[in-house]
Formats: structure tokens, C-alpha cells, sequence
């Protein structure tokens, strides 16, 4: 009876552990988002046709010259994707060059796009099949990776650019310059 | 005004939960003094009105999501004019508020019956029993109202509704919940009578016979529940696996395993007056289990294929009312436990014993599920993300479960109190005769893992001894209760042949397919027909046409799709199945290559279906125990407490 009292005394005493531990992870912010492994390795090979009537397609030669550039991974079928539109325009005037992939996208459809929320990217690759938005570790759309000037993904934002995470994407720019 | 009707009946029934906890526990504790009794007739007639408005309240709901009244927020959420009735009214707990209001309404509805039926255990063990089950609704009625209402309004109606995932737009699924929800409710009610019987003192087997029909009612339930869960999982998933460890898989998992567990426990305090504390302990896991799984499922604490959109105010209700009651069971339990008076005693080779190993099995793969489903959670509190899958799970849970298997051939063939070995000595060596020959015939054909193999003769061998306990007397006289435990445990080496068939013997062919191709998996080849685009409502598809041979007859097309679904954004599978008696072809279509070809995957599945025939026979054996029991105890109010009962009226599961 004696050892019983005391494991059922410790069982108490593990549950509390585990109640402060749970308390511990709801407290924390939720990060719902699968983060790319991608983050600090160069780009993976790929060369993808136009996507729209206006700008040539995208291959990873086209990126790693020596600039840094944002990559912008977009559907036009995706609302979040023309909520960020002023914010992708801001960073363009800003001086960010902004390449993009059309994720399962027709050119007719990429054209309307962005003939209705503005055109600031270079180049538009269209990835038909994900396949491109895997090898890169992207898992939805809108997101926006970092690409520094030797070919490397330095930063990943999911999710639409707010208003204040502009400032963030060119400091970000900024450091992968060097 | 219906809502408003409905949200008045859940205030007016939760003021009936505070007045029922009130005189149950003054009724307890005034026991036998004059005038304890008005104070019980109050209590159970708490309880009985209670069950009534929350199924008033629960109509309520069911109505506005009928006519579809937008201008309920709920509603507008979820629902849509459009859809198909069976949609509308299962719309109704297909999100979290309708889903708690489902689980209060089960849970007074339960309460109710307890406290108008139940006569047979002392009023005092009856009050605190009451008094208890108050205390827990109170709780959740709590949570339903403060945080999660089902009948809030809005005060600009939409003009529509937002619809619901057409993931869960499957008639399968959308009874599922309601069948774990009624699980996990028994279990409630099971442990407020631990809670009951530990307060008032009154352990005994009076009290196992009142609680056991609850166990085996919500222990049926979770196991169809599981069952149908696993089966959706395998359908609609387009993977070819039938059970992913995912985190609310195993939500639903730990509590069955402690739900079996207590089921076997109550049995034997039932029945023999044997492991008192075993039973109360487990009757407190039980529903910590499930309020620990809806408590991960819920608070979007654990990332999971299937988690609830959650804000973390509702995680901290639930885990404040987790910490009140398992932690409040636990403390009572650890300052009552040397109180609980020993049972009879037994020696180690009885029926007792191998119940008791059956307990120490159970419990230790409850805790290797736990650890597993917990464990990212330690992790990520140090930064850390990972992972835990099959590679853990199957052979650390096979090490328990194997001796579990041994004990279960064994362990009903065995007398209670004490017995000798030389008696069950010739049944034994038949089934070790033909596990013997299984692992030997199968071992020298096929070249396959240690794990299915040892599945394989394990299920030969459990599939002959589970019915080994028919043949003790006459088949006639043989209890209902009986039939049910050979049936259960028939069914579980049934589940057993069919994961180890599925995982011994499956083939599985991944290939990139011009039209016109032929693929060869098993005794079936395909050809690929053609590939169309097909739409429908809110999605578009890409559907393949194969033409199928069994071992070269002409068999039925197949004709998997490949869903794109708008809105929300998703992908989905819809496999073509094939079912033979001898297994199942699993046909799923994936995107087209560059080059022009298909994806294809075709997995030939022998007696894959088993798994979930097994899992039906287990809960039908359940089934055909619990009727056995009610009608038993109603025929006699008190068990018999003579030492000789004969082998054939003991056992009770």
C-alpha cells in the first residue's frame, strides 16, 4: 500500500509537470506555418517557361549574378496574393528586383492579374505542377524567399507582405547583398 | 427566437448542475440522517430536467441549421442554403461549439438516466456519484457558455453562408465524432462513479456491476468510432495507409486502450472482488485520457492532418478544467488509495493474474502512445522540431503487445483464484502447434519481415484459442456475455491477420503512365484508358480510365481522380477501390509530368479489409456482452458472492 501511495504521489506530481508544460506551449505564439528547410542553402536547378505573354520565364541561372533578389511565389486564382500587390509595388520602387513563379497558373488568367494589381516583377516563371514551390520548400501561396547574390535562400516569408514587414524584406535584401 | 430558446435552456440547465452538486453532496454527506432523503430526490430530479433542455437546447441548434438562419454566426460559418439536409443537420456539430453542445447534451442526457434509473448501490455511494457528474457537466457547461456559445447572433445577417470543408462532406464522417464523443461521455459517467464510490468508501462489486455497463457502452462506441476513423483515413487520404500515429489518431486511441483495460478490470471486481484499485485507478485514466485528447485536439497545441481552427483562450478553458478534474481525481485518489480495502486474493496463475498482466500491457502501450504523441511537445519547448512516427511506435508497442497476445490465448482458459498448468496443458499445445507450423510454413515461402510474421502466427493461433472457452460446457447454456468476449477476441486476430497480411504481403507499384500503358501489380494489370477532366460542383478533376484484369479475366474499371477543390485551396485524392474477398486494389491518380505522363499508384492489398471487419466484430462482441450483462442484472439485483461459481457463468467482459 505504502508504494502504491507513493507512485500514485508521483503520478500527481508528472500531471502537474504536464499541465505546466502545456500551459508553457498555449502561452507561446502559434507558428502554424511549415517553415522551408530550404533557408540557407542554395537554390535547387530548375528552368521554368513564361508564365504571362509579358515578361520571359525564370531559371535558377537567372538568379545568384552577383544581386540579391526577392522571389515571389503567387497564383493569380490567389485573393491574399492581390492584397499584397502595393506592398510587392512598394518594394519594387524601392529599388528590390522581384522575380516570381505562377503556381498552377494560365497565362491568360496571369496576364489579367497583372493588368488589374500591376506587374513589378522581371521575370515570371509558371510552375504548372508545384513541383518548382517543393524543391524550394514553399508550401502556399503567397510567399516571398530571399535569394542572395551567390545563389543562396537566405529568408522565407509566408504568408501575404504586410505593410510593416516591407521594411524587414529590405533589410533582409540589404544583409544578402554581401 | 429558437436560438434564444436553446441558449435560455443551457443557462437553465447549467443553474441545475450548481443545485444538483449542491444536495448530492449535502445527501452524501448526511447519508442516512432524517431528511437526507428530499435532498436525493433533488439531486436526481436536477439531473433528469437537465438531460431534457439540452436536448432542447441541442433540437435548437439541429432547427437553425435546418432552415439555414443566417443570422445565427454559427450558422453563417458553417453552413450553406445549398447544401444537401444531411449536410445542413450534420453541419450542426461539425465545428467546435456545435461539437461541445453535442457533448454536454450526451452528458446530462446520460446524468439523467443514472439518476432516474439507477437504484441498485447505496444512496449515500448514489448522491456523490451525482454530485460528482455535476461537478464535471458544470464545467463544461461553462466552457459552452463563456467561451464557445453555439446561439450567438450576428447583427448583420450575410446574404450566405460560408459552407464547410469538402473534406468532411462525407456522410462517413459526419457521424464519426458523435460516435467518440458518446465514448468519451461514458466515460465520463464511469468516472464519476470511481470519483463516487472513492469518496463515500463503497469499492466493491455492487458497484462494479452498476458501473460496467457504461464501460462496455462507451467502449463499443470508441471502438466503431476508431474503427470508422481509421477506414475514412485510408479512403479519402489517397496514401494506401490505415493508420498515421497522427496526434488525433492517438487522442482517440489512448482512451480506448484504458477504456479496455477498466472494461476487463470492472469485470473482475464484478465478478470476484479483485483488483479494487486497479479499477478506480483506471476508471480516473480512462477520462483523463479523453479529456487530454480533446484537450490536444482542441487547443491547436499539436500540428496534426486534422486540427480544429482554435484560439488559445479555448486551449487554456480546457486545460484549466483538465488540471481541476484529472488533477483534483488524482489528488483524492493518492489520499483515499490506502483506504480502498483489499479484494480477494489470488494467486499469480489464475484468471486474475492474467487479467492483471493484461492491465500492465495496456497501460504500458497507453504510455509509450503518450510519451510518442507528447514528445514533440517537449521538444518544441526547447526549440526543437520534430517528428515521431511508425519507425517508434510499431516495434516498441509490438513489445508489449506480443505478451499481451500470449496472455490472451491463455488467460480465459484459466480458473479464477488459482490454478495449475497441467489442466489447460493440451489446448496450449495445440495453439503452439499451429503458430509453430504458421511461422514455419510462412517463414520457408516468403521471404518477409520478423513483425508480420509473427502477426500472421499469432493470429492463427488467437483466432482458434479465442473460441477455446465455447467448449467448456454446453453450447446452450452458454451466457451471452460469453459469446461476446470469443467473439471480441476472435475479432481481434482477425484485425491482426489483416495489418499483417497488409503489411506482409502488399504490393505496390508507383509509376509515370502514357495512355495506353499497362501496369502490373499482384494478379492485377491495368491499362490506361484515357485521362479526362471531369467537374463538379466546387471542384475540378483529372480522372483516369483503366481497364482492369484479374489474373487475366476481365475485371470492373477503375476510375481514380486527382481533386483540385477552390475554395479553400486543396488538393485531394479519390482512390478507386477494388474489394475481393482476398483484398482490396487501391487505385490513386497523381499529376501529369512534364513529358506527358501520369502518376499513377496501384497497391494490391491482401485481406486488407480484415482490418476493419476485425474492428466491427470486436465492438458486435462488446455488443452482445452488454446485452448479456443488462439482462442478467436485471434477472438478479445482486451478484452472487458464493466462492464456486461455475467456469461458464464467471467470465464477464
Amino acid at each position: 500500500m505504502k508504494r502504491l501511495r507513493i507512485a500514485l504521489w508521483v503520478i500527481v506530481v508528472l500531471a502537474a509537470g504536464l499541465f505546466g508544460l502545456f500551459y508553457h506551449q498555449l502561452s507561446q505564439p502559434k507558428n502554424d506555418f511549415v517553415q522551408s528547410a530550404m533557408v540557407g542553402q542554395p537554390l535547387p536547378a530548375f528552368d521554368l517557361p513564361a508564365a504571362s505573354t509579358e515578361r520571359p520565364g525564370l531559371s535558377d541561372k537567372d538568379m545568384g549574378d552577383g544581386k540579391a533578389r526577392l522571389l515571389n511565389i503567387f497564383g493569380s486564382w490567389c485573393i491574399p496574393c492581390a492584397a499584397e500587390a502595393p506592398q510587392l509595388d512598394l518594394l519594387e520602387r524601392s529599388g528590390a528586383q522581384i522575380a516570381a513563379v505562377a503556381i498552377r497558373d494560365r497565362p491568360e488568367d496571369v496576364d489579367r492579374f497583372l493588368a488589374q494589381y500591376g506587374n513589378p516583377f522581371t521575370r515570371i516563371g509558371g510552375d504548372k505542377i508545384s513541383e518548382v514551390q517543393m524543391a524550394i520548400g514553399s508550401a502556399g501561396v503567397p510567399e516571398t524567399f530571399v535569394i542572395a547574390g551567390d545563389g543562396t535562400i537566405t529568408y522565407q516569408h509566408i504568408g501575404d507582405i504586410r505593410a510593416d514587414d516591407v521594411p524587414v524584406l529590405l533589410e533582409e535584401l540589404r544583409k544578402a547583398e554581401k | 427566437m429558437i436560438a434564444e430558446f436553446g441558449l435560455a435552456a443551457l443557462w437553465l440547465a447549467a443553474a441545475l448542475a450548481a443545485l444538483q452538486l449542491i444536495a448530492g453532496f449535502v445527501g452524501a454527506r448526511s447519508g442516512d440522517i432524517e431528511g437526507a432523503g428530499a435532498f436525493a430526490a433533488l439531486a436526481r430530479s436536477a439531473a433528469g430536467l437537465q438531460a431534457l433542455l439540452c436536448v432542447a437546447a441541442f433540437f435548437a441548434l439541429l432547427y437553425v441549421f435546418a432552415i439555414t438562419d443566417l443570422s445565427v454566426k454559427l450558422v453563417a460559418t458553417n453552413s450553406h442554403s445549398l447544401k444537401p439536409m444531411i449536410f445542413k443537420i450534420s453541419g450542426a456539430w461539425g465545428n467546435h461549439e456545435g461539437s461541445m453542445l453535442l457533448w454536454v447534451t450526451v452528458m446530462a442526457a446520460a446524468g439523467g438516466a443514472i439518476a432516474l434509473i439507477e437504484r441498485r448501490l447505496p444512496e449515500r455511494t448514489m448522491m456523490a456519484v451525482l454530485a460528482s457528474q455535476a461537478f464535471v457537466g458544470l464545467g463544461f457547461y461553462a466552457f459552452l457558455l463563456l467561451s464557445s456559445n453555439p446561439f450567438e447572433r450576428l447583427a448583420q445577417p450575410p446574404l450566405e453562408g460560408n459552407g464547410l470543408n469538402p473534406l468532411l462532406q462525407d456522410v462517413g464522417l459526419a457521424f464519426h465524432p458523435p460516435t467518440l464523443y458518446i465514448g468519451y461521455v461514458g466515460l465520463s459517467v464511469a468516472f464519476s462513479f470511481a470519483v463516487g464510490a472513492l469518496l463515500t468508501r463503497a469499492v466493491t462489486p455492487q458497484f462494479a456491476t452498476v458501473m460496467r455497463p457504461w464501460v462496455l457502452a462507451s467502449w463499443i462506441f470508441l471502438t466503431v468510432g476508431i474503427t470508422a476513423g481509421s477506414y475514412w483515413a485510408y479512403y479519402e487520404l489517397g496514401w494506401g495507409g490505415w493508420w498515421f500515429w497522427d496526434p488525433v489518431e492517438n487522442a482517440s486511441l489512448m482512451p480506448w486502450l484504458a477504456a479496455t483495460a477498466l472494461l476487463h478490470s470492472v469485470s473482475v471486481l464484478a465478478a470476484r472482488d479483485a483488483l479494487r484499485t486497479w479499477t478506480i485507478m483506471l476508471g480516473v485514466i480512462a477520462f483523463s485520457m479523453s479529456m487530454l485528447g480533446t484537450f490536444l485536439v482542441r487547443s491547436g497545441i499539436l500540428t496534426s492532418v486534422h486540427s480544429f481552427a482554435v484560439d488559445p483562450e479555448r486551449g487554456n478553458f480546457i486545460l484549466f478544467l483538465l488540471a481541476l478534474y484529472i488533477g483534483g481525481a488524482l489528488v483524492i485518489f493518492a489520499m483515499r488509495a490506502s483506504t480502498i480495502a483489499e479484494g480477494k486474493r489470488f494467486s499469480a496463475l489464475s484468471r486474475e493474474g492474467a487479467l492483471v498482466v493484461n492491465n500492465v500491457a495496456l497501460s504500458a502501450i497507453l504510455g509509450i502512445v503518450l510519451l510518442g504523441t507528447l514528445y514533440p511537445l517537449f521538444t518544441e519547448a526547447f526549440g526543437v522540431r520534430v517528428s515521431v512516427g511508425p519507425p517508434y511506435f510499431n516495434p516498441v508497442g509490438a513489445i508489449f503487445f506480443i505478451p499481451m497476445l500470449l496472455v490472451l490465448m491463455v488467460g480465459p482458459l484459466l480458473r479464477w483464484r488459482r490454478d495449475q498448468i497441467s489442466r489447460v496443458i493440451k489446448p496450449l499445445a495445440l495453439v503452439a502447434a499451429i503458430i509453430l507450423t504458421i511461422l514455419i510454413r510462412v517463414a520457408i515461402l516468403n521471404d518477409i519481415a520478423i513483425l508480420p510474421l509473427l502477426g500472421l502466427a499469432f493470429a492463427g493461433g488467437l483466432a482458434i484459442a479465442s473460441f477455446a472457452p465455447l467448449f467448456r460446457g454446453a453450447l446452450r447454456r452458454t451466457p451471452l456475455a460469453l459469446w461476446g468476449m470469443c467473439t471480441a477476441h476472435f475479432g481481434v486476430a482477425v484485425v491482426l491477420f489483416g495489418m499483417a497480411a497488409d503489411s506482409a504481403f502488399q504490393q505496390e507499384r508507383l509509376v509515370a503512365a502514357n495512355v495506353g500503358d499497362t501496369v502490373a501489380v499482384g494478379p492485377w494489370s491495368g491499362q490506361l484508358e484515357s485521362v479526362n477532366p471531369v467537374a463538379g460542383p466546387n471542384w475540378t478533376a483529372m480522372q483516369a480510365n483503366m481497364h482492369l484484369s484479374y489474373n487475366g479475366r476481365p475485371a470492373q474499371p477503375a476510375q481514380p481522380q486527382s481533386r483540385h477543390f477552390w475554395s479553400p485551396q486543396m488538393e485531394t485524392s479519390e482512390v478507386a477501390l477494388l474489394t475481393r474477398w482476398n483484398g482490396q486494389l487501391y487505385v490513386a491518380v497523381g499529376n501529369q509530368a512534364p513529358d506527358g505522363r501520369w502518376q499513377l499508384r496501384l497497391w494490391w492489398k491482401p485481406f486488407v479489409t480484415m482490418i476493419w471487419y476485425g474492428g466491427l466484430l470486436i465492438a458486435l462482441g462488446g455488443a452482445l456482452a452488454l446485452v448479456g450483462r443488462v439482462i442478467g442484472d436485471l434477472r438478479r439485483s445482486n451478484p452472487r458472492e458464493d466462492e464456486d461459481v461455475p467456469d461458464d457463468e464467471a467470465y464477464t467482459a
